[in-house]
């Protein structure tokens, strides 16, 4: 299972990218794609939308289910991946590069977790 | 406690990922994920273990009457070898459960019956059967196994004669000896059936042989493609055949008619249980429909249909479909909307999604 250190994860398994310049990156783990199975939709906020920390900002669709995606942070919706719309299996292909939105203007995060700490979560 | 089957040890030996299902611990799909196996069994083969499903076997000198009472379809023009798709119904018109019906002899049939309904099949059988008839459940010792997708004739060719192939669709031959690499597997029911709207076989073999011939076939079978397939992609190649599943298309209420299954209800057959309920029920007020879905998303069970912003029935199935490339869905509508071509609205969580009416089957191909 891939983790890359410099990012940051959460329990409901979304990672985190922080930038320099205050706003960061967001997508699902490469656990939850591969918990997910193969992605055939995606539903993503606009730019522009406000994102509430913990609440729901996305749905992933496989085959056999929808699932929510949480927003690790409170704030902006500065830009909207929307190449995943037409190609959600980059999802599962390649996890870390998929990212959903970037966020600014954050004002609250999530509780993060580390790589080591996210690693130890999902080998429970 | 949920039941493995026979074939348990192998799904998790071959990574399968195991849920419960019906009350068996099946794969829903193995490594490959479901669209890979989908489209496996669309343009070379899949395996599958169904053997979660359940075989009864009525028999005796009335086994031929109660049969035909227990189902709505000609039980008496069946010959030996022959396969029938059948619904069972209850007193009111609705549906105990859909089931195949295998005629072993003129006085033996065997019955295959969903996984989920089997022992409520059982009981319902047991008591509406009369006469000299015995009800026997061989479910325990019998392991299903279907090969399906357009080479699946050339995969089996390689460990049975071809005397021993049946040509037709919904024709059996049993008493079949098969090799495999743990040596001649025998008495096993060779099948042109299956559940994916591919060409294909349904093997039924000894509980004590599945794991030979399922090791077997995907040993010889994967110069062909011949991959491993879950739970997943048995449902979206179901639906993408337009094939109704029990406790979906299908429940104690619903009519065979409602489910636009009104081919296999003869209601020119002497009797049946149900038959004075679907008469009196008349025409259906809702029916059965296929839908594409033109919006974003997925329309899933239980979703609502409006058309012009009223509620007009609930979508039974849906998903995406691989091999077609769009999401579909089947549901149930007010019957004049139950039109080819008629504009809807799904409510997904919260959303307005659209579709259309379409003709089903979605896809057809040959068997």
């Amino acid at each position: 299972m891939n983790i890359p250190k410099e990012l940051l994860y959460t329990k409901s398994h979304e990672w985190v990218k922080k930038n320099e310049d205050g706003t960061a990156y967001v997508g699902l783990t490469d656990f939850a794609q591969s918990e997910l199975g193969d992605l055939v939709y995606v539903n993503l906020p606009q730019e522009g939308d406000i994102v509430t920390v913990e609440e729901t900002f996305a749905d992933v669709e496989s085959v056999k289910a929808v699932s929510d995606v949480y927003s690790p942070v409170s704030g902006t919706v500065e830009a909207v991946n929307e190449e995943l719309l037409d190609a959600p299996q980059l999802i599962n292909e390649t996890p870390y590069e998929a990212w959903f939105v970037k966020v600014s203007a954050i004002t609250a995060e999530a509780e993060f977790l580390t790589a080591e700490e996210y690693e130890a979560l999902i080998a429970q | 406690m949920e039941k493995k089957t026979p074939l348990y040890d192998c799904h998790v030996a071959l990574g399968g990922k195991i849920v419960p299902f019906a009350g068996y611990l099946l794969p829903v799909q193995y490594a490959t994920g479901v669209i890979t196996e989908h489209m496996a069994v669309r343009t070379k083969a899949g395996l599958f273990d169904v053997s979660h499903m359940a075989e009864l076997v009525l028999e005796g000198p009335d086994a031929l009457k109660n049969v035909n009472m227990l189902t709505t379809v000609h039980i008496e023009e069946m010959v030996d070898g022959q396969v029938k798709y059948s619904p069972m119904c209850n007193e009111n018109g609705g549906i105990v459960d859909d089931l195949m019906v295998y005629r072993m002899g003129p006085e033996k049939y065997l019955l295959v019956v969903n996984a989920a309904n089997h022992e409520k099949d059982y009981e319902w059988i047991k008591a509406h059967i009369s006469g000299d008839v015995t009800l026997t459940d061989i479910s325990e010792g019998v392991a299903q196994i279907a090969l399906q997708g357009p080479v699946s004739e050339v995969i089996l060719k390689k460990i049975c004669n071809e005397a021993d192939i049946p040509t037709k669709y919904y024709t059996f031959i049993p008493g079949v000896t098969l090799k495999t690499n743990k040596g001649d597997i025998t008495e096993v029911i060779v099948s042109r059936t299956g559940y994916t709207g591919e060409a294909g076989y349904e093997l039924y073999c000894k509980a004590e042989d599945a794991e030979a011939l399922f090791m077997t076939l995907l040993e010889v079978g994967k110069e062909d493609g011949l991959i491993p397939c879950g739970l997943g992609a048995r449902d979206t190649l179901r639906l993408e055949a337009s094939m109704p599943l029990y406790g979906h298309e299908m429940n104690d209420e619903i009519s065979p008619k409602e489910a636009s299954l009104g081919f296999f209800v003869k209601m020119d057959k002497e009797d049946f249980i149900g038959k004075e309920a679907i008469i009196a029920r008349g025409e259906p007020k809702i029916k059965r429909v296929g839908i594409e879905i033109t919006g974003r998303g997925i329309a899933r069970e239980q979703c609502k249909i409006f058309k012009d912003g009223q509620e007009i029935g609930w979508v039974s199935s849906g998903t995406h479909c691989p091999f077609i490339g769009h999401a579909v869905a089947m549901g149930y509508v007010e019957k004049e909307y139950a039109v080819v071509d008629t504009t809807l609205e799904i409510d997904v969580r919260g959303r307005k999604v659209e579709g259309k009416v379409v003709k089903l089957p979605f896809i057809k191909k040959d068997k």
